[in-house]
């Protein structure tokens, strides 16, 4: 039985009263939320709390029909007002929304202070982000010397420039990309975070290092090709052993006549930085370490099968603290007692491990996803184990399993604030350690919305990376 | 003979490898607590603790051993992973199905809902609720009461108490039901395949489930009554709720936190497990005349929750093991009792880390054989 019977003929009578209603709905609920009027404050409590979404209701009711001949009207009946249901459920979201907007904005831009540099700036009700704006170095370079934070600027703008060289490679060098990526990329970060970040005295034989190796390069254009091989040979060796030990003798270094990098022990890193550095190698190391165990799970061997088998479930089925907890206070018990390995090392060893396991049956997943014929294929060209695997299934079977391996990736970064248990403070570890200093106590959600929405964005653009990739790789099968 | 060779070599030196490294951790690890002088061994379980645990499910103090501790520890990830499962379940399928939804809003919702909170570590998430959101409420003199009986303070939630009197009786009722149910359920299979007669199993369950229960409270001499939370003064300016169930805010910080965190994996599940139907199945039993109502319960599920159970079985599992974050906020789970607390005491790293290991190993380990049992028990099984 039908209240009102609405059609296409006596459709227009209705029309006009059911986008008044809904507008008068939406406009009340407005009112109430944005101005704190209550228009139908004379009716008793529930009634007034209720009635926009009656008067709502009933309009979207008046404006339902098909094929109205309208264009908008159509999408909209089709899209949020299909059924009474969906009805209700669409004004609750709108009303849900317009309530706490206003809440929200006061909160977030509108009360806000971002002026001043001292607690006392913040007078307001809304958020503080002057605390913020103060502690922002702390949250992004952690506790690392103010003076030396340009060394971590420097490290990452040259990385990310040098990461980015794949996008302009010309059609000549594409080949030696995966090579350059694989091998020589994560090399040129692993020095630059252990000698340029690090810094110290260390950071001299790096440096002759580069010195040696680029002046005997650009030398190298004026020997005949017949002889570069023993230039090559024998040159840089020798310069970086006039350069250490001839040219800037030690002893010097040790006077304090030439001033080198100040050394930055590595539990003073810390911040978004440290989220960074730990990410970035964790990503590089987990990579090749699950791609192994991927394969020895599926290998011929029994041996290594069920080696790679305990391993990968090990990994699989402790928590991540755990793991931490393990490399912290159990690591070093099984380490000879005049060996000690740097604690963000450690954690950097724990969670590659940890990630590997999951690589690893992502990976399977792909491996096992190939249909036989690929490996009858690669194997009737003569091709052995590796080769097949690295030429025919390999590529295949890590192109579809992108979104997995993107995931795995995604946990990862997320996972990365775990590591407080051993005393790191990357931005997580950071703002707790801000939230307990006496001066600018109470600051606790500012702090934490702000590295919400730093991690969201980092997580976000990832997976929009991956589902690029995934799209671009995608094959016709 | 070289065919043979080449397949025993490599086996041979992965093993020697993996030998190489324990035999070289565990004579460090011999020497090294050899130097400071402890034993390797699992005796000082049995040893007092002598510390306390602010929530624990079962009688602890001081005076027990690490093993209750330990027991203690266990109870409460249990508990915290039982509770943060449920609600996790609950937001996930809803949210999975909202996903689906024809009204573009509810859809566009629960999208966001699920991009908002995946990308966010948990532990932030955690922290957010346990430091930043649950801190900004009423002290426990202030706290308006919800329904007259729940009273949500900085210092926690407090329920009112179920106060049973003969307990076991009504468990048994409660079990004895169910084991009724299966077998009439079982009997009205039989008899729809012999005889193709219908019997009401629904209504016949209801019954049984509310009626034995019944029957125990008005014979057997079962009795509920609550206990309300009321607030007392201890001081001028203390208060404190006497009697009822008080819930600590590391509960529920860690209860919400896992709860949002891991509903938006299984919202995915389900959205996927319910795609993954093909529209075909759908228009097959349609033509075939079964109602939209058996179109979705013979049809329609049990074919999704073939795709939907095992992901979501891994996610249980992802709670169960990310509820060891509980440590950052100090609640009183596994990891934060006997890997922290007890760990410090002791100073036996070897031990305390491998018990809590294979602790979780060995629940994640039966939970996926149990996962295994299933999916082979629930795969399509082709003629």
């Amino acid at each position: 039985m039908k209240l009102v019977n609405i059609n296409k003929d006596n459709f227009n009578n209705y029309y006009y009263l059911g986008v008044f209603l809904i507008f008068l709905s939406i406009f009340d609920v407005f009112l109430n939320s944005f101005f704190l009027i209550n228009v139908t404050s004379f009716l008793p409590g529930f009634l007034s709390f209720i009635l926009p979404l009656v008067i709502g209701f009933v309009g979207l009711y008046f404006i339902r029909v098909e094929h109205s001949g309208i264009k908008n009207l159509d999408i909209i009946n089709k899209n949020i007002n299909t059924n009474n249901f969906n009805a209700i459920l669409t004004l609750l979201i709108i009303f849900t929304i317009i309530k706490s907007l206003p809440t929200f904005l006061n909160w977030f831009i509108i009360d806000a202070t971002i002026v001043g540099d001292s607690k006392e700036a913040c007078t307001g009700t809304g958020a503080c982000w002057t605390y913020i704006k103060i502690w922002l170095r702390r949250f992004v370079y952690g506790m690392y010397p103010n003076a030396e934070q340009w060394r971590i600027n420097l490290s990452f703008i040259s990385l990310t420039a040098l990461g980015l060289v794949g996008f302009f490679a010309t059609e000549k060098y594409k080949k030696y990309l995966t090579l350059y990526y694989v091998v020589i990329y994560p090399f040129i970060s692993f020095l630059f975070i252990y000698f340029f970040i690090s810094g110290g005295r260390i950071f001299f034989d790096f440096s002759y290092g580069i010195i040696a190796a680029a002046v005997s390069i650009i030398l190298g254009f004026l020997i005949p090709n017949k002889f570069k091989l023993y230039y090559f040979l024998i040159v840089p060796i020798t310069l970086y052993i006039l350069l250490k030990y001839v040219f800037f003798f030690e002893e010097y270094i040790e006077l304090g006549m030439i001033e080198g990098l100040v050394w930055v022990e590595t539990g003073a890193w810390g911040g978004l930085s440290l989220t960074f550095i730990i990410s970035f190698f964790c990503l590089i190391f987990c990579f090749p370490i699950g791609m192994a165990l991927a394969l020895g799970r599926r290998s011929d061997f029994p041996l290594i099968r069920y080696i790679c088998i305990g391993f990968i479930e090990f990994w699989r089925g402790v928590p991540l603290i755990t793991v931490l907890f393990m490399s912290s206070v159990m690591f070093p018990m099984f380490l000879p007692q005049d060996v000690y390995v740097d604690k963000l090392v450690r954690c950097i060893i724990a969670i590659s491990l940890f990630e590997a396991a999951y690589v690893a049956e992502v990976i399977r997943g792909g491996l096992q996803a190939l249909p036989r014929g690929q490996y009858d294929a690669a194997k009737s060209l003569g091709m052995g184990y590796w080769k097949m695997h690295i030429f025919v299934i390999l590529p295949q079977a890590l192109k579809l399993v992108i979104p997995g391996i993107a995931n795995t990736f995604l946990a990862l970064v997320k996972d990365t604030p775990l590591i407080f248990v051993v005393g790191l403070l990357e931005i997580v570890g950071m703002l707790n350690l801000a939230k307990t200093n006496p001066e600018w106590l109470g600051f606790a959600m500012e702090g934490y919305v702000f590295a919400a929405i730093i991690f969201w964005i980092i997580c976000y653009a990832m997976s929009k990376y991956s589902y690029n990739l995934e799209i671009k790789y995608k094959t016709e099968r | 003979m070289n065919a043979k060779f080449k397949k025993i070599i490599p086996q041979v030196l992965t093993l020697a490898f993996v030998a190489l490294i324990f035999g070289f951790f565990s004579y460090n690890a011999q020497l090294n607590m050899e130097n400071r002088g402890i034993s390797f061994g699992y005796g000082f379980l049995s040893q007092e603790s002598s510390f306390d645990v602010q929530f624990s499910l079962i009688e602890y103090d001081g005076s027990h051993s690490y093993f209750r501790a330990y027991l203690v520890g266990l109870l409460n990830t249990i508990l915290v992973s039982v509770i943060g499962i449920i609600f996790a379940t609950i937001i996930g399928v809803v949210v999975g199905i909202a996903r689906l939804s024809s009204n573009l809003l509810i859809n566009r919702a629960a999208a966001y809902y699920v991009e908002f909170f995946r990308n966010i570590p948990l532990l932030l998430q955690i922290f957010f609720w346990y430091f930043a959101a649950l801190r900004a409420l009423p002290l426990p003199e202030d706290a308006e009461p919800i329904f007259g009986v729940i009273f949500l303070t900085i210092k926690g939630l407090f329920i009112p108490a179920f106060v049973w009197n003969n307990l076991d009786i009504f468990m048994y009722s409660l079990l004895a039901a169910i084991i009724a149910i299966i077998f009439i359920r079982s009997y009205s299979k039989k008899l729809r395949e012999n005889e193709g007669k219908h019997i009401p199993v629904l209504y016949i369950s209801l019954g049984l489930i509310v009626g034995l229960p019944m029957i125990s409270f008005i014979i057997g001499g079962v009795t509920l009554s609550f206990e309300i939370p009321e607030l007392v003064q201890l001081a001028k300016t203390s208060f404190r709720f006497n009697g009822g169930l008080g819930l600590p805010p590391e509960l529920i910080a860690l209860t919400l936190a896992l709860a949002l965190y891991t509903a938006t994996f299984i919202a995915e599940c389900v959205r996927a497990g319910i795609q993954g139907v093909s529209k075909g199945q759908k228009e097959a039993a349609a033509s075939i005349g079964l109602t939209p109502n058996q179109v979705l319960k013979l049809v329609i599920m049990p074919q999704a929750l073939r795709i939907i159970i095992p992901p979501t079985t891994n996610q249980y599992l992802n709670l169960t093991k990310n509820s060891s974050l509980a440590a950052a906020i100090a609640y009183p789970d596994l990891v934060l009792v006997f890997a922290g607390t007890a760990l410090m005491q002791t100073g036996r790293a070897i031990e305390i880390v491998s018990i809590t290991m294979l602790t979780y190993l060995t629940l994640s380990v039966s939970i996926s054989i149990l996962m295994n049992w299933y999916n082979k028990k629930i795969a399509i099984k082709e003629k």
